[in-house]
């Protein structure tokens, strides 16, 4: 065989047969990657060592019993709306608006606390606050889901436009029943009656929570694998026209969903407001309804992934918190150094998809893996 | 080399994806002033081949010379500039440019229509094509659409052409008119290679075939010193029996009886235009047409899965004579009478298949209702599965191997074999061996006989006229939507049948 001079210098093939266990691998390289980068530039800029980096990252998670709880707190609120975004995905319903839906459903919770204080018991204020909630989010993804089925619109700008809706809502009743007056703030809810509070189990104030979306992942998983509903999501998200040829309803599988998809975004609202913060804010939903985009992905819309990918992004964004402050930075260095990690996690699944021969010239062929 | 003749010299070509080797060390010429026919089964890396002389994919090994010289084509670009054009199966033309700009679309310099016009002309007059250069692509039939796709690489100085397929989309007659250009291209000096699966146009067109199996070369012949059978042969690596049987329908009841037909589409174009006919239970009843006449709606139509206009009428009729009216009905209820649809479009999985699923699911595409609960039985459809794996011989590495990665044959035989499993009383096939290489285009008439002979009700829209002569017990021909006869399928001849196909020979049985 004659070599060639013009031979092209990087050759990319898509890999087949990947095994099980080869993304798993790949991601956790590129994790390491992406954690000596970040020592490299936190040595550059800061001079420190880079294993009392590390030593933060985990340290910002894992300090204490107090931290381990607030890691676990928010990646079951990741965890959640990341959850609620599945099934619209598998469908390829592209919903980017898990923000605005959990955050309407944050209102509804707000407001029943508030308005049934004095009408109702503890307990039916919880029930209504946890059916409103739902409600308020189904219906956030209900609007959508009907004009994409009906009219063809497209979902991306739609579900977008509904956040922006959702949290202008918010703002003006943030000053409604802004307390105290002038300040343009509603502050804890029901503080003193501790009205329309989720209980506190086994002492800890997180617990619920946890158990709750541990639920709501479990249910997840059997409904995208097992059941019909499942099934049906996943021949629509793949091929319409066979859809249709099997005899199922697509408009009604589309809106059914998106039903769905809102109402789990409730449950979060509903936790946010009924367990967690008490409170209302245009900012409460923190741009989970964004990085739960992210999660699902990365996890290839797996439930049980969604646990290891929303745990690992709440460790590093804590982390990365952690040694901004530990070492006098502001708040941008934490995000440059999560905006590292993400860029390396993400760039990798090329890396899972494909692989790259490069051909050194006058060299025989050689092979550059991952 | 050592034919100073050769426009292309393929040296021990090799080609791998991953594990499969697509192109096995393969030398080959390509003469000037010779038309070679490119022979083999599905998967036999035909295309793959053509590709890597193209520029779309690189060599993993081997050498490529053009006109004797060694060079290296690392893109079409280069493709192009060496004087090489393909033809694809799919045309890339923009639709509301005119036959002129498209040609002249991507190449640099200055815009001169006018020039570019009297150039096409120039080609045209030389070969004997017809192109209006201002007609715009969207008024143009696939024949037309073809013609400006070739001209094009003439007009980039090409003089080594590859047609991928060209027949596929094209009436008796056209592929006559191309086949006589291909001539007059051939008598000037050009080099041509065509990929068909048609053993007919094979022999009509070719001076000389080269055969691959499973990436490897075969052997060549001079065309005039073979035939169907040892080509089919080689190809296939043993004997196959190249004969469809036909046996008389038995006890044939009406089984569909169609009435006025009509369907229009999202435009409002009329695709079907009073359409009448019946079908026969234990009768295959063939539908020729050039494609787009209205062959896909008519049994979208029949499946429930199309709006008619009123007035028109799908009764099905059960064996004691009993009318039920289809229309209005939803293709579930459809599907639970027993009308089953196996249609194969272009992109084979775009309808009744899911390609990231695996064999199993996609049997239980069909099935997945069944049971009361709101979870999936999967047992049912996991037997099903391996019914089908089984009897058709589908290769497949497993039952859990997505469709995608299957080939084009064997994803065939998966859906025509889940339709033919629910143990249909009607079956409706739309180009069940499109693209199929011989073998197991075979097969597929095979089984269409069976469920005949089981007294089903076969409906089958076919693009390969010589076939649907040799299976069909009935030929219904569409024209532009309008029923243009329906012939007999043991006498009727080939030439009758492509005229009703253009509505041109003066057929009396017109309807309406």
């Amino acid at each position: 065989m004659t070599k060639n001079k013009r031979e092209p210098l990087i050759h990319i093939t898509k890999r087949v047969n990947i095994p099980i266990w080869f993304p798993l691998v790949v991601h956790a390289v590129a994790l390491l990657l992406a954690l000596v980068a970040c020592a490299i530039l936190t040595l550059v800029m800061t001079g420190e060592n880079p294993f009392s980096l590390l030593n933060s990252i985990i340290n910002g998670s894992f300090g204490s019993s107090r931290k381990i709880w607030v890691m676990l707190q928010n990646t079951a609120m990741l965890l959640c709306v990341s959850l609620a975004v599945t099934p619209a995905f598998r469908m390829r319903f592209w919903n980017i608006g898990a923000e605005g839906q959990t955050l309407i459903a944050c209102l509804a919770s707000a407001a029943c606390m508030i308005l049934l204080r004095d009408i109702l018991p503890n307990w039916a204020i919880i029930v209504c606050m946890a059916a409103a909630s739902m409600l308020a989010g189904a219906v956030w993804g209900l609007i959508p889901a009907i004009f994409k089925s009906k009219w063809g619109t497209n979902e991306t700008l739609f579900t977008l436009m509904m956040n922006y809706i959702a949290t202008q809502l918010v703002a003006f009743f943030c000053v409604v029943w802004e307390s105290p007056k002038g300040s343009g703030q509603i502050g804890i809810i029901n503080q003193r009656t501790e009205l329309g509070w989720l209980p506190v189990i086994g002492g800890q104030r997180y617990l619920l929570n946890v158990i709750v979306v541990g639920l709501i992942c479990l249910a997840m998983h059997f409904y995208l694998r097992y059941s019909k509903h499942g099934f049906e999501i996943s021949v629509v998200g793949e091929s319409v026209k066979t859809a249709h040829y099997v005899g199922i309803k697509v408009e009604k599988v589309i809106i059914r969903t998106m039903i769905l998809s809102g109402a789990v975004c409730g449950i979060a609202g509903f936790l946010l407001v009924g367990a967690t913060n008490h409170t209302l804010t245009t900012t409460l939903v923190n741009g989970r309804g964004f990085t739960a985009v992210m999660v699902s992905w990365l996890a290839k819309f797996s439930p049980f992934w969604m646990i290891m990918i929303s745990m690992l992004l709440v460790v590093l964004e804590r982390g990365a918190g952690e040694i901004s402050t530990k070492f006098g930075l502001n708040q941008s260095y934490s995000d440059m150094l999560t905006g590292i990690i993400l860029f390396f996690i993400i760039g990798s699944e090329f890396f899972i998809m494909y692989r790259v021969h490069l051909r050194k010239p006058g060299d025989k062929e050689g092979k550059l893996h991952v | 080399m050592e034919n100073s003749n050769s426009a292309v010299s393929l040296r021990n070509i090799t080609k791998r994806f991953g594990a499969t080797t697509a192109n096995d060390h393969v030398t080959l010429d390509i003469r000037k002033g010779e038309i070679l026919a490119l022979l083999g089964e599905n998967g036999s890396g035909k295309t793959t081949l053509m590709n890597m002389i193209s520029g779309i994919y690189y060599p993993d090994e081997g050498q490529i010379l053009i006109n004797g010289r060694e060079t290296v084509i690392s893109s079409p670009k280069d493709a192009i500039d060496l004087g090489i054009g393909m033809i694809h199966q799919h045309f890339k033309l923009v639709d509301v440019l005119t036959a002129a700009e498209n040609i002249e679309l991507g190449l640099g310099g200055k815009l001169n229509l006018k020039q570019t016009a009297k150039k096409i002309h120039d080609i045209c007059s030389a070969y004997g094509f017809e192109v209006d250069p201002n007609q715009k692509v969207y008024d143009m039939s696939v024949s037309q659409k073809q013609t400006v796709e070739i001209v094009k690489v003439l007009y980039r100085g090409a003089d080594i052409l590859i047609l991928d397929e060209p027949t596929a989309v094209l009436t008796p007659q056209e592929t006559e008119k191309l086949f006589t250009v291909l001539r007059n291209m051939r008598d000037s000096g050009k080099a041509i290679v065509i990929i068909t699966h048609k053993m007919h146009e094979v022999e009509s067109i070719s001076d000389r075939v080269a055969i691959l199996r499973k990436g490897q070369y075969v052997g060549e012949k001079m065309t005039k010193d073979t035939n169907a059978q040892e080509m089919t042969n080689m190809m296939v690596g043993h004997t196959v029996a190249l004969n469809i049987e036909r046996p008389e329908p038995v006890a044939p009841k009406p089984r569909i009886q169609v009435k006025d037909l009509t369907v229009l589409d999202e435009e409002g174009i009329v695709k079907l235009d009073h359409v009448s006919f019946t079908a026969y239970s234990g009768e295959i009843l063939g539908v020729a047409g050039i494609s787009g006449c209205g062959q896909k709606e008519l049994l979208e139509a029949i499946a429930g899965l199309q709006v008619t206009e009123p007035g028109s009428s799908i009764s099905y009729i059960t064996d004691d004579g009993q009318k039920e009216e289809l229309i209005g009905k939803d293709p579930l209820e459809i599907q639970e009478m027993g009308v089953a649809l196996s249609f194969v479009p272009e992109d084979r999985l775009g309808m009744g298949l899911v390609g990231s699923m695996d064999i199993n699911d996609n049997m239980m595409l069909r099935s997945f209702r069944h049971g009361h609960t709101a979870f999936t039985d999967r047992k049912a459809p996991h037997e099903v599965a391996e019914q089908v794996v089984d009897e058709l011989e589908v290769a497949t590495p497993s039952l859990n191997t997505p469709v995608s990665r299957l080939s084009g044959g064997n994803v065939q035989k998966i859906l025509v074999g889940r339709e033919i499993t629910t143990a249909p009383s009607v079956l409706l096939t739309a180009y069940a061996v499109r693209g199929l290489d011989i073998n197991s285009s075979y097969t597929i008439y095979h089984l269409i006989n069976e469920q005949k002979k089981q007294g089903v009700a076969v409906i089958y829209v076919g693009e390969d006229l010589d076939v649907l002569l040799e299976l069909a017990d009935r030929i219904l021909v569409l024209c532009g939507g309008k029923v243009s006869g329906i012939l007999p399928g043991r006498n009727a001849i080939k030439s009758q049948v492509g005229m009703m196909m253009t509505h041109m020979g003066g057929i009396k049985g017109d309807e309406k």
